[in-house]
């Protein structure tokens, strides 16, 4: 155990790989939905209050069946409802894709935080972590390699989302719908019909990133729980400029980044702390200055996707 | 006027839908002269969630006991932010349930807005939870506050003969006097059972990050940190983490024993079921009372949590010794020499700093043996 003991400086490290696993997972369920919904054209703002909804009624599943799983398949299911709601208002004429977005942000966090009120001191079953650290002497070694299995559920989503996007006839359809709505219509693509169904699996994703939060890491319901990670991940989508590896990558940086701050105070850093726990942030900035150009405007951006368009 | 018609029809619909307190639209309305002349209502104003193991349950426990009081009539909202908002809903409370006490709980509430709000409302007494009175604020207002650290000097007593590894571990929200007299009385108290035994902080920089704060507990247990305590409004997230990674607990505003019931060592909590209905009391019979009203664990105004199972006959000896030395009044947790954890005097030897000397609630500096910075 005495590694384990004292890691000291090599907590660091540690603590950043460690919180990129443990943190990602809603932001990464969070932009792989969002990436979906708007390579078809479509934006949801309201992802927000669809990762609360999951979360909380993923909690709420579990604690009533005590079975985690089915708290995530019920946090997947409120989420293509919440989608699919934002998906059909949206089809409607003269419908701004922003102003629903927000609606439902606001009506997804008040209806969780009014639903979740007597869930708050439960405790429910929680979704075991796969060991697979279980190879080394260092109790924290083993703590950073249990990962979750929604975790690599999500990895594996990004990988197929990525090979839908570039080879599939499915993942053309999207594209196509999103770049140019009359082209889709010229092909024959029912762009309502397609823009409905990536905004309802959309949220679909971002309902399981919730139950993430609530059922595994930090693995309780409260009213805090997600603190704007949803809006966050929305943006990340921008920051990876539509492409679900990208995603996956902007979502680690993101979970790592916030491991920052405790874990330097955890070696003995601490002063400083605020600028540590706002390295999230800083780092986005900083990319996105790096990333920009003067030529091309946000490249990669679905062309259709436009805050004024409605359809 | 229109402002807070539109606050009060919201207040109402939140009641009526949520069938808070089974009063409907109508029973708000009728005026005071239909209830009894001797039932007092009392207004309660939560920060967060009232069932939150944390601060905001520590005062609903409070309530509940003067509920449980006859001719006592309460009313509460949670989730009010520390804006205009709860001027809204004390004003609303005053004029809507007549109520005669509110308890607007969180730290926040009390500048600018029970300060604003409480001249308005000369027949009204407000209390507020954390001793921010001074000379020349409203007549009708006094804060009350309790000597939580001595609490957390037992509960550090008991940390100190537990841990394993000599480490300690305080995730804390902020660096304020409040916060820092907690980590400096645990981290005494422990360094007392063993010189060598160190306190690792962790500030999150907010009282409700539950993520940081897991964060946290998990980079102070890969540290070797084999004890953990916290102090942020709930310290369910910081318990669950620890237990699971095989850390004690040590508790904090309430028992969170149900959360680790095996990890869990001892905790620092709130007594206000002890100490509200003393309020109500003398407001019945008339009687005034100071307008800074505090004690410790002699008072009343803290217990701490029932010993865990884990605990060894030791420590609890340890820990029931403490207990006994502030029950007996003699208690003083802060003796010079004393020294900071950069070296610096901030009592000298052969001083005394009693609990309730005014100068520990400027506290700006952690004890010796404490691993951290109050400089953000």
């Amino acid at each position: 155990m005495e590694g384990a003991a004292d890691l000291g400086w090599w907590g660091v490290p540690l603590a950043l790989l460690a919180g990129a696993v443990r943190a990602s997972t809603p932001f990464l369920f969070v932009s792989l939905g969002e990436c979906l919904t708007e390579k078809s054209g479509r934006i949801n703002l309201g992802l927000e209050g669809t990762l609360v909804m999951g979360a909380m009624i993923a909690y709420g599943i579990s604690f009533l069946t005590g079975s985690p799983w089915l708290g995530v398949a019920g946090a997947a299911g409120v989420g293509l409802v919440m989608g699919a709601l934002h998906g059909v208002i949206c089809g409607l004429p003269r419908v701004n894709h922003i102003a629903v977005g927000i609606a439902l942000m606001i009506f997804g966090v008040g209806l969780a935080f009014f639903l979740g009120k007597p869930l708050i001191q439960p405790s429910a079953p929680q979704l075991p972590g796969l060991a697979l650290g279980a190879w080394s002497d260092s109790r924290a070694v083993r703590a950073a390699l249990n990962v979750n299995a929604l975790f690599i559920i999500g990895v594996i989503l990004t990988f197929v989302m990525a090979w839908m996007f570039r080879s599939t006839r499915i993942g053309l359809a999207i594209r196509t719908v999103g770049d140019s709505r009359d082209a889709a219509r010229a092909v024959g693509l029912d762009v309502k019909r397609i823009r409905l169904l990536t905004t309802a699996v959309g949220g679909a994703f971002a309902g399981v990133g919730g139950s993430f939060l609530s059922l595994y890491y930090p693995g309780s319901w409260n009213e805090g729980l997600s603190s704007g990670q949803g809006l966050m991940a929305v943006a990340l989508v921008i920051f990876a400029r539509w492409d679900p590896i990208k995603c996956l990558y902007a979502s680690l940086l993101f979970g790592g980044a916030g491991a920052l701050g405790p874990a330097l105070q955890g070696v003995g850093i601490s002063t400083g702390y605020y600028l540590f726990n706002a390295t999230p942030y800083l780092l986005t900035l900083i990319v996105m200055i790096a990333a920009s150009s003067r030529d091309r405007a946000l490249a990669g951006a679905p062309g259709d996707l436009s805050i004024n368009s409605s359809s | 006027m229109k402002d807070h018609r539109t606050s009060i029809s919201r207040r109402r619909l939140l009641q009526a839908a949520g069938g808070l307190g089974g009063l409907g639209l109508v029973g708000g309305l009728v005026p005071t002269a239909v209830w009894a002349a001797d039932t007092l209502s009392i207004g309660f104003i939560y920060v967060g969630p009232k069932d939150d193991f944390g601060y905001n349950q520590a005062h609903a426990e409070g309530a509940a006991a003067i509920a449980a009081m006859d001719g006592t009539k309460i009313y509460e909202q949670e989730g009010v932010p520390e804006t205009l908002e709860v001027q809204k809903v004390m004003e609303s409370m005053i004029n809507f349930d007549r109520t005669q006490m509110l308890f607007p709980t969180s730290f926040g509430y009390y500048d600018p807005h029970i300060k604003k709000i409480a001249p308005k409302y000369p027949d009204v007494k407000f209390l507020h939870a954390g001793g921010l009175y001074e000379e020349g604020d409203p007549e009708n207002a006094s804060s009350y506050f309790g000597y939580i650290d001595e609490a957390q000097y037992v509960a550090g007593t008991v940390a100190g003969h537990m841990t394993q590894t000599k480490k300690l571990g305080f995730v804390a929200a902020k660096p304020i006097p409040q916060v820092l007299r907690n980590i400096n009385a645990y981290t005494l108290a422990a360094r007392k059972v063993d010189p060598e035994i160190t306190t690792q902080v962790i500030f999150t920089g907010d009282w409700a990050m539950p993520v940081k704060e897991a964060e946290a507990t998990n980079s102070l247990v890969n540290q070797g940190v084999d004890v953990i305590t916290c102090h942020v409004d709930s310290p369910k997230v910081v318990s669950q983490t620890a237990a699971e990674r095989g850390a004690y607990v040590t508790g904090y505003h309430v028992d969170q024993s149900p959360l680790a019931p095996q990890q869990y060592l001892t905790g620092a909590e709130w007594n206000w079921g002890e100490i509200y209905p003393r309020f109500v009391k003398w407001q019945k019979a008339g009687k005034d009372w100071p307008h800074l009203y505090r004690g410790g664990l002699k008072d009343g105004f803290v217990k701490t949590s029932d010993y865990g199972p884990a605990v060894t006959d030791a420590a609890r000896k340890a820990g029931d010794e403490a207990i006994a030395y502030f029950m007996s009044g003699e208690g003083v947790i802060y003796k010079g020499e004393l020294k900071d954890n950069r070296g610096n005097v901030v009592i000298p030897a052969g001083q005394e700093r009693e609990q309730t000397d005014i100068q520990l609630e400027k506290m700006d500096y952690l004890v010796e043996g404490v691993i951290g910075s109050t400089s953000a």
